[in-house]
């Protein structure tokens, strides 16, 4: 059955939600709002994007707007169902068959038994899975798996859709597929939150977007305007880390003291896919030290490691004594290398063939943005950790003759 | 407060007064059953029963004869042990038959308890992925137990044939006393099920508390036993209650007091709307917590 007109008309004044934290001593309690003062009107058919650093509060929010954490303070009005994608295969069991996982999956989104039924065809051929449908869906292989889950939630067809960052799954034409989707449901009048770190698709599929810091609606209106703005550097945040006196890590020779990203001269942590940023490490050499050498380890958000690169390579530093003092080293790390995605700093010191002087996972983390570039139309995430632009030559092989 | 417009790509609002409004707020206190939302979730609810008694027998050799094995093997050894060496009385009917009687709800009893408290804390991405109402989570468990119930029930009458013994008419009672087993179990379960979320004690702490009170019902003894005068302070526990109504209506032993099955069904149903608003109240937090 055709519906018409799926109006919704979010409402959240103050919508606000604390994680509590404890503070040391005293028994007092700090609470850290993951959620202050938002207030928005989403209106029917809107595709709102939502983006924001980790822990900005964009989970929290689409928990709260799909019933899953009640608010604090403040109301959420909603004028109509709300299906919310927060996961792929909510409720999937493994042992059962790719048929009886469509109907406890689609029944655990909030579909009807009959809704099911009537769209079961349709959902088995999105995903492609006709010959395995009554095979156990443990006997799929990740792929299969992730295809048969986003085609259930995709035939979902509640007035309001609230879907987490799912479309990073599944092989780059599945991707492709689902955003399809995405556009397809977005375009179809029915109202749609979506979280994403990929901000070509927030651009390309939403009609407005908020950035959320700290729990705050910190800029909103056109995704394209709120895209470049969430890009700007900025002071302060989690782009630079610093320890002092005892707490700085660091054994033998070396403490460090900083560490920071900094994009055009100020510290940030986004950076733009197609421009150079600076990592910087700062530190003091508490006695002189031979074949010093200070770095950093690069890891992807799923663990992989990038690389690693320290300031004097070994067979240059070998033999060197680095006198006692404070220093400051800065890596440039080009454009057009790092592809989309989190990334993570782990500063490091050696001296070859003595020991790890200094290994500090974690000192700052950061966001490698899509704007252009490689593949910058693709609203799909290249793979790999890199997307080098390199040099290509394609020539028309030369016509033969006679 | 910053408030904001984003303009709709396309409006139909004329559809809008049709469409129900949900206002979210923050809970205050106790908060009404809600029982009435559960309608619009039963077909989940059927899917969730339909899970867990696939799943619970799939690869299985023995498959649904496990559903058996449990109240019989301890039929089994009752009747060995108890019936045989140890000569516990039991009102004048053959021992096996009159254990059996009263594990076969005990068991849809104690299994349904057990769902009940671990199905949040096994069902994690359920809680904290998507929105339902919780309810229908150990509802279903317990639910999914009822099949596993009417086979034991079959082997019943099965063993009561073979011993010649023959139902009274008020075996149209049995419904009734099974579904007050199932309410127990719910409303212990409730509790339980809520409290595992914040306390992983619940998990070693239940079948504790099933073994303990397998002993505290009259399942392989017989309630008159029991001084007279005391006998209806066994009303507290619901199982009691059950358990003799079983024996009264298929074996025709003598009636259980009324004052007895009315303590039973009123400490069942204390249990169960406390359990109901208990769950209630804890499971705002329960996304978080888990």
């Amino acid at each position: 059955m055709f519906r018409y007109g799926r109006l919704t008309e979010s409402l959240w004044r103050g919508l606000t939600r604390p994680l509590q934290r404890a503070a040391d001593g005293g028994g007092a309690t700090e609470y850290v709002w993951a959620l202050d003062d938002i207030s928005l009107d989403i209106e029917e058919g809107a595709a709102l994007g939502i983006i924001g650093l980790n822990g900005a509060g964009k989970s929290t929010l689409l928990k709260v707007i799909s019933r899953i954490t009640p608010p604090t303070r403040g109301e959420v009005r909603l004028h109509g169902r709300v299906g919310s994608l927060l996961e792929v295969g909510t409720g999937f069991h493994p042992e059962l068959s790719g048929r009886d996982n469509i109907f406890l999956n689609g029944a655990v989104l909030g579909m009807r038994k009959h809704e099911i039924t009537a769209k079961f065809d349709e959902i088995v051929f999105f995903a492609g899975v006709e010959r395995f449908i009554d095979t156990p869906v443990k006997r799929y292989s990740s792929g299969m798996y992730v295809r048969l889950a986003f085609a259930v939630a995709a035939h979902l067809e509640t007035e309001i859709l609230v879907v987490d960052e799912v479309l990073a799954v599944g092989d780059i034409n599945f991707q492709r597929k689902c955003l399809g989707k995405m556009r397809e449901v977005a375009r179809g009048g029915r109202t749609v939150l979506f979280v994403s770190h990929q901000l070509a698709a927030i651009s390309r599929l939403c009609t407005s977007a908020i950035w959320l810091e700290r729990g705050k609606v910190r800029a909103q209106g056109n995704p394209s305007d709120v895209v470049s703005d969430y890009l700007r550097p900025e002071r302060g945040g989690g782009a630079v880390r610093r320890w002092e006196g005892d707490a700085r890590p660091g054994s033998g020779p070396i403490r460090l003291e900083h560490v920071a990203l900094t994009v055009d001269g100020g510290p940030s942590t986004t950076v733009d896919i197609q421009r150079p940023f600076v990592v910087e490490l700062g530190y003091e050499v508490v006695e002189p030290a031979e074949g010093l050498r200070v770095g950093f380890v690069l890891y992807a958000g799923d663990g992989t490691t990038v690389f690693m690169t320290m300031d004097t390579a070994a067979t240059e530093g070998e033999g060197l004594v680095r006198s006692a003092g404070r220093y400051t080293s800065r890596c440039v790390v080009p454009g057009h290398f790092l592809n989309e995605g989190t990334y993570s700093i782990a500063a490091r010191a050696d001296q070859p063939n003595v020991a790890e002087r200094l290994y500090e996972p974690g000192a700052v983390d950061f966001e490698v943005v899509k704007t252009g570039g490689v593949a910058g139309r693709d609203l799909v995430r290249w793979p790999g950790v890199t997307l080098p632009a390199l040099e290509w030559r394609t020539e028309a092989a030369p016509a033969d003759e006679a | 407060m910053i408030p904001s417009t984003i303009e709709p790509r396309t409006t139909h609002s004329h559809d809008a007064e049709t469409r129900p409004t949900i206002t979210l707020r923050p809970p205050t206190g106790w908060t009404g059953l809600g029982l009435e939302e559960l309608r619009g979730y039963r077909d989940l609810l059927y899917f969730l029963v339909w899970r867990d008694i696939k799943v619970r027998y799939k690869q299985t050799a023995l498959g649904a004869a496990w559903a058996v094995l449990q109240p019989f093997t301890l039929m089994v050894i009752f009747s060995l042990f108890l019936g045989r060496l140890a000569g516990v009385p039991s009102d004048g009917f053959p021992y096996p038959v009159f254990a059996y009687s009263a594990l076969v709800p005990w068991t849809l009893f104690a299994s349904s308890l057990m769902a009940c408290s671990e199905i949040l804390v096994g069902n994690t991405s359920l809680v904290s992925k998507v929105y339902f109402p919780r309810l229908i989570l150990p509802i279903a468990a317990a639910g999914s137990f009822v099949l596993d119930f009417l086979v034991a029930f079959a082997i019943l009458i099965v063993m009561m044939a073979s011993y010649g013994i023959v139902p009274t008419v008020n075996v149209l009672w049995v419904p009734l006393f099974s579904l007050f087993a199932l309410l127990a179990a719910i409303g212990v379960g409730l509790w339980f099920a809520a409290l595992n979320v914040k306390y992983r004690d619940v998990r070693h702490a239940v079948p504790l508390l099933v073994q303990v009170w397998l002993f505290a019902t009259p399942i392989a003894y017989p309630s008159s036993l029991v001084p007279a005068a005391w006998r209806w302070t066994y009303g507290l526990n619901p199982m009691a209650g059950v358990v003799e109504g079983f024996r009264w209506t298929l074996l025709g032993t003598p009636a259980p007091s009324l004052s007895m099955i009315a303590v039973s069904a009123a400490v069942t149903i204390v249990v169960l709307f406390g359990g109901l608003a208990y769950f209630r109240r804890a499971e705002r937090e329960f996304a978080d917590l888990i």
